[in-house]
């Protein structure tokens, strides 16, 4: 039995069984419409999640499954001081297969250690969201037509954001990438990432700070909220909210096949005046976040696909 | 200087850094023992100018002995049998730790679940850098000197 707590977790081979197997869900839907029939995924939301919880049930019901779950601590029975091992061994009694988002970092692995059914990490604090990754993966190889050769863009909040530091471990693995890092000083991507991931991979990888700078030269820029919560100082949140606006002006510096990408929420980071533009692929990603997660349900319960 | 009587079987743990013996029987587990302990600080040292050393007496199986090497692995480990030094241990840095250093990521699920484990594992063996099992938070063990 797998379960999924981080991106690496599978390798580039398994990766692209996954992406293939995505793409064969987007084209061909009805094939896979009753392969979960019977079968339950349990959502554990532990926070407030929009995207992630209904891309999950979404996920499941489109292979002709059933969703079980809660959405918040409160509903559950955490908020009585059960512990996560116990809810998750209760949980394997009810589903098939369990998706948990968790405020602490490690919640999904202490109960995949004692689960009878696949985990997925639907996000765990600041630490991983490898759902997302696959989404943006998956976006990025339907709509490039390629993981290997590109120069991507990170921009905004680079030293909290968890799925900046997934997205830049997942892509070093892919030949001739290299990354424009955009971010103000106080929010540059954190050391290890820098060392650990981009120079021990040998990536080229330049910082700035100007967005306007980087534009020109990107295959893909993926932007960032700047997110209140990670911050302890609401001065310092203000000062760095409006920091980057990507607005019709900023884009026509880009070029004609650059995508735009954003895991959502936005807040004001991308002017709803760049929607309309075809390079804004956000909301498209939504949609590959659930071809991918019914990818995975596929895979981690080892259905078998004809 | 302090005589301690020798040891038929057990260990020697000599070179040990001036007063770090205490964290070193606790983190040993030689408080849960029933065997003769000695803990000598403070000895001479012509190397050290200053030493701990420590003696146990028990079966030489007895003891897991790889923390040593986290906490420092200068320390000497002579493994006595019939009154003999029959092998000096080279210590090395252990794969992982357990409920010997604790995660102190307020974000962790350790800050919340008392009673799991705190695992650290080695991540890179040539940096010495060991990792939280559950949040990947790196140990910066300067923090944990500042503390002591």
């Amino acid at each position: 039995m797998r379960h999924l707590m981080s991106p690496l977790d599978f390798s580039v081979e398994e990766l692209d069984r996954l992406l293939d197997l995505a793409h064969d869900i987007e084209k061909n839907p009805d094939k896979y419409a009753h392969l979960c029939d019977g079968k339950r995924i349990a959502t554990l939301f532990y926070e407030p999640s929009t995207r992630t919880r209904l891309s999950f049930e979404a996920a499941m019901m489109n292979l002709g499954g059933k969703v079980l779950g809660f959405s918040s601590a409160d509903s559950s029975s955490a908020a009585k001081g059960e512990s996560v091992s116990d809810t998750i061994r209760m949980v394997s009694c009810y589903a098939d297969i369990c998706a948990m988002r968790h405020p602490k970092e490690g919640a999904p692995l202490v109960a995949s250690m004692v689960s009878s059914i696949p985990v997925i990490n639907a996000g765990d604090g600041g630490h991983q969201h490898p759902t997302q990754t696959l989404t943006d993966l998956l976006t990025i190889r339907s709509l490039k037509g390629r993981l290997d050769n590109l120069t991507i863009g990170l921009c905004g909040d680079l030293k909290f954001g968890r799925t900046v530091h997934s997205l830049i471990e997942a892509l070093v693995r892919y030949e001739n990438v290299s990354f424009v890092l955009i971010s103000p000083e106080e929010l540059r991507v954190p050391d290890y990432i820098r060392e650990d991931v981009l120079e021990a991979n040998h990536k080229n990888y330049k910082e700035v700070i100007r967005l306007e700078e980087a534009l020109p030269h990107l295959d893909l820029l993926y932007m960032t909220r700047v997110q209140r919560e990670r911050f302890f100082n609401e001065e310092d949140y203000i000062r760095m909210k409006d920091f980057y606006i990507l607005d019709k002006a900023k884009m026509a510096l880009a070029p004609d096949d650059m995508l735009v990408l954003h895991p959502l929420p936005r807040v004001n980071e991308i002017s709803t005046e760049v929607d309309s533009d075809p390079r804004a692929a956000y909301f498209k990603q939504v949609q590959y976040g659930v071809y991918v997660r019914m990818a995975l349900i596929l895979t981690l319960l080892e259905v078998n696909v004809c | 200087m302090l005589n301690v009587g020798a040891i038929n079987e057990g260990f020697v743990l000599d070179h040990i850094k001036a007063g770090k013996s205490m964290a070193i029987y606790h983190h040993l587990g030689l408080d849960k023992l029933d065997c003769c302990v000695a803990i000598i600080k403070n000895a001479r040292s012509s190397k050290m100018g200053k030493k701990d050393i420590i003696k146990v007496e028990c079966p030489i199986d007895m003891l897991d002995l790889d923390i040593l090497g986290f906490i420092d692995h200068n320390i000497t480990v002579n493994i006595i049998k019939d009154g003999q030094i029959c092998e000096k241990k080279q210590l090395k840095l252990p794969k992982q730790i357990v409920d010997v250093i604790k995660c102190r990521n307020p974000r962790c699920i350790t800050s919340v679940e008392q009673e799991l484990k705190h695992v650290f594992i080695l991540t890179d063996p040539e940096k010495e850098i060991y990792r939280c099992k559950y949040c990947e938070e790196k140990y910066d063990d300067r923090r944990d000197k500042k503390r002591r």
